[in-house]
């Protein structure tokens, strides 16, 4: 399984950054390798619809989950048109959000 | 000739001085149309007394997919510049929020899966107000995001003869609205304070008027409070202060009770009259450069 959190750089030791479509970095943890990766965000920087457009880029990783602090609505209708479920997480750096998530911890969003 | 009222701060005064020139204007035997652009808030109305008589929607073309025909091809996805559309998990989901109606997905479907629909984003309004100034506003729609349709629509329903003098009122801020609002203009009236906000949007405003090529001048209103810095900066880079409105306790109760500044204090009428003859002069010098 492919588990996205969201960061601002590939450090997983540093917090992770609670915003989704307009986070700098997707650290991409795959729980079969149990390696992590690094994805830059294209739509980080986008003037509008950052959600869907970042939707769209994980959705073509074949994403799974993505753990992030929150989701506009936008994004949350992509999230479920693209079947990628969400998460929601308060505080912890990338690694202790992706134990937050594997423990079962995190609330999913719609 | 066009002429558009526009500040950079919101607060200065362009509604006081787009108003008080149209009336000073109208009362002086000119044809004026009137436009208030600032569709988010217009105010304009309330010191020109207009009486509506047409009344129009303004409409965005949005696309909406029939999904027997799409095939996931994806090409609207690339083509629109506002991510407005994707294709996910086998379906194509629309965000009219973000949509700005260019027609580009239904024009480049190929299996032309796309059609389009109307989306209501606003109404135009437009009436006769006091001495047969011929008025007109805009109002976007609460929720909606875009003002610019509205304003490009309210500029082209109601497009002026040659004779008359437009005098267009634009919204605060140097951003799209603004643009759409000042284009097209011979002029652009810059409202400004003698503070040192009013300083930093008018340098903007005027980065914006020298992109679009407009010549443009400086009315300083509330002149006496704050810092002498707006001046110098006109000084400095050539541009020129068309008038001071000095802060005036009478001026400020007046304008509180929705009069104009020519009616709070009538030496202003002809104070207005020569601005016009100054900026038309100016912005026939202009059009010679």
């Amino acid at each position: 399984m492919k588990i996205i959190i969201t960061a601002s750089n590939e450090d997983i030791n540093q917090p992770f950054n609670p915003r989704f479509g307009r986070a700098d970095t997707f650290l991409l943890f795959d729980s079969n390798s149990k390696e992590w990766s690094t994805l830059a965000n294209p739509a980080s920087h986008s003037s509008g619809g950052a959600g869907p457009q970042a939707v769209e880029f994980i959705s073509h990783k074949g994403v799974d989950v993505v753990v992030s602090g929150r989701f506009g609505p936008k994004a949350v209708s992509a999230l479920q048109a693209a079947g990628v479920k969400a998460y929601t997480a308060l505080t912890g750096t990338v690694s202790e959000v992706l134990e937050q998530y594997l423990n079962g911890q995190l609330k999913q969003v719609g | 000739m066009k002429i558009a009222i526009a500040s950079g701060k919101g607060g200065t005064g362009k509604t006081t001085v787009a108003t008080s020139l149209a009336r000073a204007l109208a009362t002086a035997g000119h044809n004026i149309s009137f436009l208030d652009c600032d569709v988010e808030a217009p105010d304009a109305h309330i010191f020109l007394h207009p009486e509506y008589n047409e009344r129009k929607d303004v409409n965005l073309l949005i696309p909406e997919v029939d999904m027997s025909r799409c095939t996931g091809y994806d090409r609207c996805a690339e083509v629109c510049q506002y991510h407005a559309i994707v294709h996910l998990g086998g379906r194509t989901l629309v965000f009219p929020e973000l949509c700005h109606g260019c027609g580009s997905c239904t024009l480049e479907c190929p299996e032309r899966a796309i059609s389009e629909v109307l989306d209501k984003i606003g109404i135009l309004e437009a009436g006769n107000a006091i001495y047969g100034l011929s008025f007109a506003h805009g109002l976007l729609d609460i929720g909606k995001p875009f003002a610019v349709p509205v304003i490009r629509e309210l500029k082209r329903w109601h497009a002026s003869e040659p004779s008359t003098l437009s005098i267009w009122d634009a919204p605060p801020g140097t951003s799209c609205p603004v643009v759409e609002s000042v284009r097209g203009a011979d002029y652009v009236i810059l409202v400004s304070e003698p503070t040192p906000f009013g300083l930093h949007d008018l340098k903007l405003a005027v980065q914006l008027t020298a992109e679009l090529g407009i010549p443009c001048g400086v009315i300083i209103n509330r002149d006496g409070v704050g810092d002498s810095r707006v001046s110098e900066f006109c000084e400095k880079t050539g541009l020129p202060i068309l008038m001071r409105i000095p802060l005036e306790r009478e001026i400020a109760a007046g304008l509180a009770t929705g009069k104009t500044l020519v009616e709070i204090q009538p030496r202003y009428r002809q104070k207005f009259i020569e601005l016009s003859t100054q900026i038309e002069s100016a912005s026939k010098l202009g059009q010679r450069s």
